[in-house]
């Protein structure tokens, strides 16, 4: 079963390369920012955060830019180990958050799934079977074989989409809801992205917008500032009217 | 048709606990997790090496060559500076020169094995030992390259090293273990520290001079000879040149080359242990 639980999470980032007193003085006038035991100056971009996400939710995050909402998403992908509270995520994870991150632009696109499937941790087989599958949905025929170099911006979107979606996790983690390239292919890829929304135990999207959290969703969690301020029903944190 | 691959039905949990963080077990699955997927990191170190040399007629055979002309010129220069005959000075400068190349090009990438990874890194939960393991992988691929030299320059100068040659892949060895060691140490204080990058680079050349490579320990007086041992770039080459040009090389040279090393290790150890849940930050 998968399951999410976190109490009391805690994300800062270090300020390293802050040097002057006075520049250090004159940011700590933000509230997000603050001097940590060692003297350095950090921002808090989670703070003191408790939630349980379990089997079944589909869970929106909202909010303004820089509240906070990307870097709880690689939080839970386990990107940053949190600086305070605890952190459980039980459950396969997949991750639609930056997709074309580890695409190697002089390689072809038959090489950059195959790259893919290494990154995830699949045997050479494995690898194989996932080229065919993507070469397929993408669509992309003898582009396969050229480097991702010289692919169309659509091309590229195809292949990094039909990457991303090719495997099924319990646990999936999302930013934004990617769907772009031509017409026909935008109608297979929103068959496809439901399927993977549906099948998957868990989603925590973070979007902005509320079409998609009215939707897809089944609770909404606003950030703002690094802390959480509304968590419940959709309905409820968007404030939609009863009924 | 199009169904996503379903997943594995492998139940994995990620826990953290910021009180308790349990350096130990996570820089130990790190590392065991790191060495199991050597297939990423070594289809992105052999990426590494065809993107940089794309386009390239001869590609990392260049190195080769300029390494094989530096030989000659190197040779013919030192040989006669030095007074000894070309013949017998060749060896040891083929294998000096190609050793130290190996060595200090490791080194220099070294302090960019996690900060170019950056990308992959605040993307990706990856365990760092594979972004260590690509720089390491590299370096060696690349220095494979000028390994025939060594050959072509033994066959012509008519030397045959003797048994002690059967000791040359535990100098490899030990090589390699400084190499990843040395990488992730680098990798992880040039991530935190951008300055350490430029001074690691003045301290190689600075190391170049004072360590045999163009000369040989003999022409050092005999009384100051001792003090090469502090020098670990020559301890850990010598358990390369040892077998290959000067029978074996100084068991004193091994065992000392043998105390670094473990003092290497430990240090990585223990700055792995300690802040590599930090490295997501740094970078």
């Amino acid at each position: 079963m998968a399951r999410i639980l976190a109490e009391g999470l805690t994300i800062e980032f270090p300020f390293y390369h802050l040097g002057a007193r006075s520049l250090k003085k004159r940011l700590l006038g933000n509230a997000r920012l603050h001097t940590d035991a060692a003297n350095r100056v950090v921002v808090t971009a989670l703070r003191d955060m408790s939630f349980e996400i379990t089997h079944g939710e589909r869970v929106a995050l909202i909010g303004p830019n820089g509240a906070g909402k990307t870097t709880l998403l690689r939080t839970l992908a386990g990107v940053y180990e949190p600086s305070g509270g605890s952190l459980r995520v039980e459950g396969r994870i997949g991750s639609l958050i930056d997709v074309g991150a580890g695409m190697d632009p002089e390689s072809t696109g038959r090489e950059n799934i195959v790259l893919r499937g290494l990154y995830r941790g699949m045997s050479e087989a494995e690898c194989q079977t996932l080229a065919d599958q993507v070469g397929e949905f993408s669509a992309l025929g003898e582009f396969l074989d050229v480097p991702i170099r010289t692919y169309s911006a659509g091309m590229g979107v195809r292949l990094a989409f039909a990457m991303a979606t090719a495997i099924q996790p319990q646990l999936l983690l999302m930013d934004e809801w990617f769907l772009a390239g031509d017409a026909n292919f935008i109608q297979r890829a929103e068959e496809r992205l439901s399927r993977l929304v549906v099948d998957a135990d868990i989603l925590v999207i973070a979007t902005h917008e509320m079409s998609i959290v009215r939707r897809w969703c089944t609770r909404a969690i606003r950030l703002e500032n690094g802390t959480i301020t509304a968590d419940g029903p959709v309905a409820e944190v968007l404030g939609d009217p009863p009924g | 048709m199009d169904m996503p691959i379903p997943t594995e039905p492998a139940q994995t949990v990620y826990a953290f606990d910021a009180a308790k963080p349990d350096y130990v077990r996570r820089a130990l699955g790190d590392l065991s997790l790191g060495f199991s997927r050597w297939r990423l990191a070594w289809a992105l170190a052999w990426l590494d090496i065809r993107n940089r040399y794309r386009g390239s007629v001869l590609g990392p055979f260049w190195l080769t060559l300029s390494t094989g002309t530096m030989l000659f010129g190197l040779g013919l220069l030192y040989s006669t500076l030095f007074g000894f005959k070309l013949i017998d000075y060749l060896p040891h400068l083929a294998v000096s020169l190609i050793v130290w190349n190996m060595i200090a090009q490791i080194i220099n990438e070294a302090t960019g094995s996690l900060v170019s990874s950056e990308g992959i890194i605040r993307q990706m939960p990856l365990p760092y030992t594979i972004h260590g393991l690509r720089c390491v992988l590299r370096n060696m691929m690349t220095a494979a390259h000028n390994l025939p030299l060594i050959l072509i320059v033994f066959l012509a100068c008519g030397w045959l090293p003797g048994a002690e040659v059967l000791l040359l892949p535990l100098g490899f060895v030990l090589i390699a273990v400084n190499a990843f060691a040395l990488t992730m140490l680098l990798g992880m204080v040039c991530a935190r520290f951008r300055d350490i990058g430029p001074i690691v680079g003045s301290v190689l050349q600075l190391a170049f001079f004072m360590t045999p490579v163009l000369w040989k320990p003999e022409l050092l007086p005999a009384h100051l000879q001792p003090f090469l041992l502090l020098n670990p770039f020559y301890t850990i080459m010598e358990t390369v040149r040892g077998p290959l040009v000067e029978g074996g090389g100084p068991l004193l040279a091994w065992l000392v080359a043998l105390v670094y090393t473990a003092l290497n290790l430990a240090i990585a150890w223990f700055f792995f242990l300690r802040f590599r849940g930090r490295v997501a930050y740094w970078v």
